[in-house]
């Protein structure tokens, strides 16, 4: 995998005495999308700003498009960057706002009109930016992130505060990037959004990556038992009565059977829950405290 | 492509559509557009005018039979009012150019782009410097175009250097707050050192000076001490610079502190390139060093 767009390995960084990013070690490779799950607090920010080449590592070895970006300004030529809830100079309109960006990467001023587009500010393109929304600085926030199609996307905290629509605009875009070839690697709080979305999922805590893989991987991995719930009047073989309702717990391979059986017995109102990237994420903690 | 003088292609390096500007140029220009915005630009013209002019109108009245030109006359004054009012305006400028950024949000989408930490200061100097440069000659140039029109063009020599110096002098405070404001993390602990710098350049220091001068009790001291100390402040070179010398030097009364001073115009100069270029190279080793 020397292809990989990202190189951590044994990375570590503290402040003050406190180690914020322990031992890190990971790779990402170009087409991946890559979500960074964790607490505040549990690094994600750091390793990010680290990639920018903002703030150094205390130790290990840190790559990211070929170089070390504390080093070399080039590196971060084909890097996007969409910081979270992105601000933008209030008197500037959208279009001054991404000439300014482009400029600063080596690109021409004008002609992002199908960049506007694409995000969907073609209509508010001429506003200052000091009338947008949230969600307008957000798109806005993309639009520059996205400028030259860049090989490495880092996207913090992407759709916080966003409305389900343009949540899901933003991935869409996310998509086409990364088959386009890209890597999009973006940190996120809000887990049960990029199931997916994500084709890999870090979960971190406390500075210390504590798993990895994709989503399946990591809901076999927990090994947590999915929900059935119903309405019956006849008692189930196993579950336990909440309220006017009967739930079981039921692993991978009982799931047919016991919903046959439910159904044979004429169950009604019947839900099936699997897991949620939080139930998951919350096993990861969950095993790492104990 | 509607010219067709020639037939033959354009060399590939010609037709290159646009050169990348350096990032130094790009924060300048924005900088300098956001000056525009804000009417920081429009306000310090308007005041330095407004203040020059009045200078003028009063200063060049009482000519009287002197051989002196109207304008050396106002050099005089406006050299006074500059040594206060320039220092402060650069100040104001230049103390958050940092520091706003980390507050509004864009410095971190700044530095993530492809450009070194050094540039970002030094445009933000060159922008700014543009906007100081804008207000002196234009506030200047509108004073100094009354006294040509009632008094005729005598002493312009003196009043171009003075505009000159005048530049410099704001280049110095400029580079002063951005030290300031790279340095620290907040506007308001930014601000607290300008208006530090600013009463210690401007009143403190020559107060300071004057006392050592009279506990001397007329014992003078030597030469190289108070050209050192002239030029350890510099809006003290400043005012040597632009009243030492000339007529100027007889209506300031500084003719007689430049005569026995080794401190030649070139020297005080050379000192207030040295006080701008230090503190901007400090700056930008301090902000490069700066986790953020």
């Amino acid at each position: 995998m020397s292809d990989a767009t990202v190189i951590l390995d044994g990375v570590r960084k503290s402040y003050g005495g406190r180690e914020v990013v322990h031992d890190l070690s990971y790779r990402l490779s170009p087409g991946e999308v890559v979500a960074l799950v964790g607490h505040n607090g549990a690094g994600k920010t750091t390793q990010i700003k680290m990639m920018l080449g903002l703030v150094r590592p205390d130790g290990g070895l840190l790559q990211v498009l070929g170089a070390d970006p504390a080093q070399g300004r080039h590196a971060r030529q084909a890097l996007g960057y969409l910081p979270e809830s992105v601000q933008f100079h209030p008197s500037f309109t959208a279009r001054e706002t991404l000439a300014f960006y482009a400029r600063l990467k080596g690109l021409p001023a004008q002609g992002h009109d199908a960049l506007f587009a694409r995000v969907g500010l073609a209509d508010a393109a001429d506003r200052p930016v000091r009338g947008y929304s949230k969600g307008m600085r957000q798109r806005l926030g993309l639009a520059q992130a996205i400028l030259g199609q860049p090989r490495l996307l880092l996207l913090d905290e992407p759709t916080s505060g966003l409305d389900p629509a343009l949540r899901r605009e933003l991935y869409g875009i996310v998509a086409d990037l990364a088959r386009e070839g890209a890597t999009v690697l973006l940190s996120s709080h809000a887990l049960t959004e990029l199931e997916g979305e994500a084709g890999r999922v870090l979960v971190m805590n406390r500075g210390r990556l504590i798993a990895d893989g994709t989503m399946e991987e990591l809901r076999r991995l927990a090994g947590l038992p999915s929900v059935l719930r119903f309405r019956s009047e006849a008692a189930p073989r196993a579950g336990t009565r909440i309220g006017d309702h009967w739930q079981v717990e039921l692993s991978e391979s009982e799931k047919s059977a016991a919903l046959r059986a439910a159904l044979d017995a004429g169950a009604r109102d019947i839900t099936l829950e699997d897991p949620s990237l939080d139930d998951i994420y919350a096993h990861f903690l969950r095993r790492e405290a104990a | 492509m509607t010219t067709e003088t020639t037939s033959f292609a354009l060399p590939a390096a010609t037709r290159r559509p646009t050169m990348p500007t350096s990032p130094v140029l790009t924060i300048a220009r924005r900088e300098l557009a956001e000056g525009l915005r804000n009417r920081w630009v429009v306000s310090t013209t308007v005041l330095l005018a407004a203040l020059a002019s009045a200078i003028a109108a009063l200063g060049s009245a009482p000519t009287g039979s002197t051989s002196t030109g109207a304008l050396d006359v106002v050099v005089v004054g406006l050299a006074s009012l500059t040594i206060f009012l320039v220092p402060l305006i650069a100040l104001l400028i230049s103390h958050n150019a940092i520091t706003r950024e980390a507050e509004g949000g864009t410095l971190l989408l700044l530095l993530s782009h492809p450009l070194s930490r050094w540039q970002v200061i030094a445009g933000k100097f060159l922008g700014q410097l543009g906007i100081m440069a804008f207000a002196t000659v234009i506030g200047f140039t509108f004073a100094a175009g009354f006294v040509v029109w009632q008094h005729g063009t005598e002493g312009w020599q003196a009043f171009g250097a003075m505009t000159g110096a005048s530049i410099l002098l704001g280049a110095v405070f400029l580079s002063l707050g951005l030290l300031a404001s790279a340095s620290v993390q907040e506007s308001s602990t930014a601000a607290g050192i300008s208006i530090g710098l600013w009463l210690l350049f401007v009143a403190i220091y020559d107060m300071a000076l004057l006392a050592v001068l009279v506990a001397q009790g007329g014992h003078a001291i030597p030469g190289w001490t108070m050209d050192l100390a002239l030029v350890l402040n510099p809006t003290d070179a400043y005012r040597l610079l632009t009243l030492g010398e000339g007529s100027s030097a007889m209506l300031s009364g500084m003719g007689g502190v430049f005569d026995n001073s080794a401190l030649t115009p070139g020297i005080l100069v050379g000192a207030l390139v040295l006080w701008c270029a230090l503190p901007l190279g400090l700056a930008m080793a301090v902000f490069s060093r700066r986790n953020l």
